[in-house]
């Protein structure tokens, strides 16, 4: 009972907020709705039973995606109220798509009911041994250690790939260059002097 | 009602992916909320794996879950390192203006 009124709320709140991702007026408003619904959809998660992903989604999409998404928001000096002109002419044709998007997927999804209208139950059934995030754990270094380690290879190309789109060589910035700074000389750093007594270097 | 079950979920992830194809459509110019709506697509594709992972009593569609979470974290970034790249070079992000690769 109080599961499904926490399920009703959380995913009352991820569909409207997600919907106001897209309608809002203000990009910076957009992203934050973005990482209500992240939330919300965390919620969602712990009530399946996946509390590691629900972490995991907290800590990659808000405190990553969201973040990034909320930086470069504020860094580009964009006027965005000219980018929201045609939303209106846009809608007709994307509400007929979405409409028909909407009801290929719940025709599908209606599908998953049983017959006699009792809806088919997610709840883990029964004490499970582990947690959800040992059990991950148990599986995930040893039957998925390749597609784990693709993974991190994902993350790196796309680290790179990142880098090296946005890094630039401004003219005129001065830099440690580490080569000139090791490579120095003592004879070009340091010079002896003998000055005579009482008359000093001049 | 009172018992959420498996269509819940597949209904509720169907709304939040038509809601980001929907966004990608109205949305034409902003590349931000074009990204940020790919990023609610990907996010009931998750949600769809997380609550068949559920009922099938697998695990497979959380660790599934897990790269689909890779992926979008990746694609954001170099999303918005193009994003930015392209600003710099051209001082607007609008999308229609996206033409010089036009065969």
């Amino acid at each position: 009972m109080l599961a499904a009124i926490a399920w009703w709320v959380l995913a009352t709140i991820a569909v409207l907020s997600a919907f106001a991702v897209i309608a809002a007026r203000n990009p910076v408003h957009s992203v934050l709705f973005l990482i209500l619904t992240f939330f919300t959809s965390a919620g969602l998660f712990v009530l399946l039973g996946a509390e590691f992903l629900a972490m995991l989604l907290v800590v990659v999409y808000v405190g990553a995606v969201a973040v990034l998404f909320l930086f470069v928001v504020m860094m580009l000096d964009v006027d965005f109220a000219e980018l929201k002109q045609g939303f209106l002419s846009y809608t007709p044709i994307g509400a007929i798509i979405a409409v028909a998007l909407f009801a290929e997927l719940a025709l599908v999804a209606s599908a998953s009911m049983s017959s006699n209208g009792v809806p088919i139950s997610v709840a883990a059934t029964g004490e499970s041994a582990v947690t959800n995030a040992e059990a991950i754990g148990q599986v995930l270094y040893t039957e998925y250690l390749l597609v784990f380690q693709m993974a991190g290879l994902v993350l790196l190309v796309a680290m790179i790939g990142a880098i090296v789109l946005t890094l630039r060589h401004r003219p005129g910035v001065r830099k440690q260059d580490i080569t000139a700074q090791v490579g120095r000389k003592r004879s070009e750093g340091v010079e002896l002097k003998d000055p005579r007594p009482g008359q000093g270097l001049g | 009602m009172f018992e959420i079950g498996l269509s819940h979920y597949l209904f509720m992830a169907a709304a939040l992916f038509t809601i980001g194809v929907f966004g990608i459509f109205v949305n034409r110019k902003n590349v931000i909320i074009i990204l940020m709506s790919i990023e609610l697509v990907l996010l009931s594709v998750n949600i769809n794996l997380v609550a068949f992972s559920a009922y099938l009593q697998n695990l497979e569609g959380q660790i599934f879950a897990m790269m689909v979470l890779t992926v979008a974290a990746a694609e954001a970034a170099v999303g918005l390192a193009i994003l930015v790249t392209y600003f710099r070079n051209r001082g607007n992000i609008a999308v229609e203006d996206i033409n010089q690769m036009r065969g």
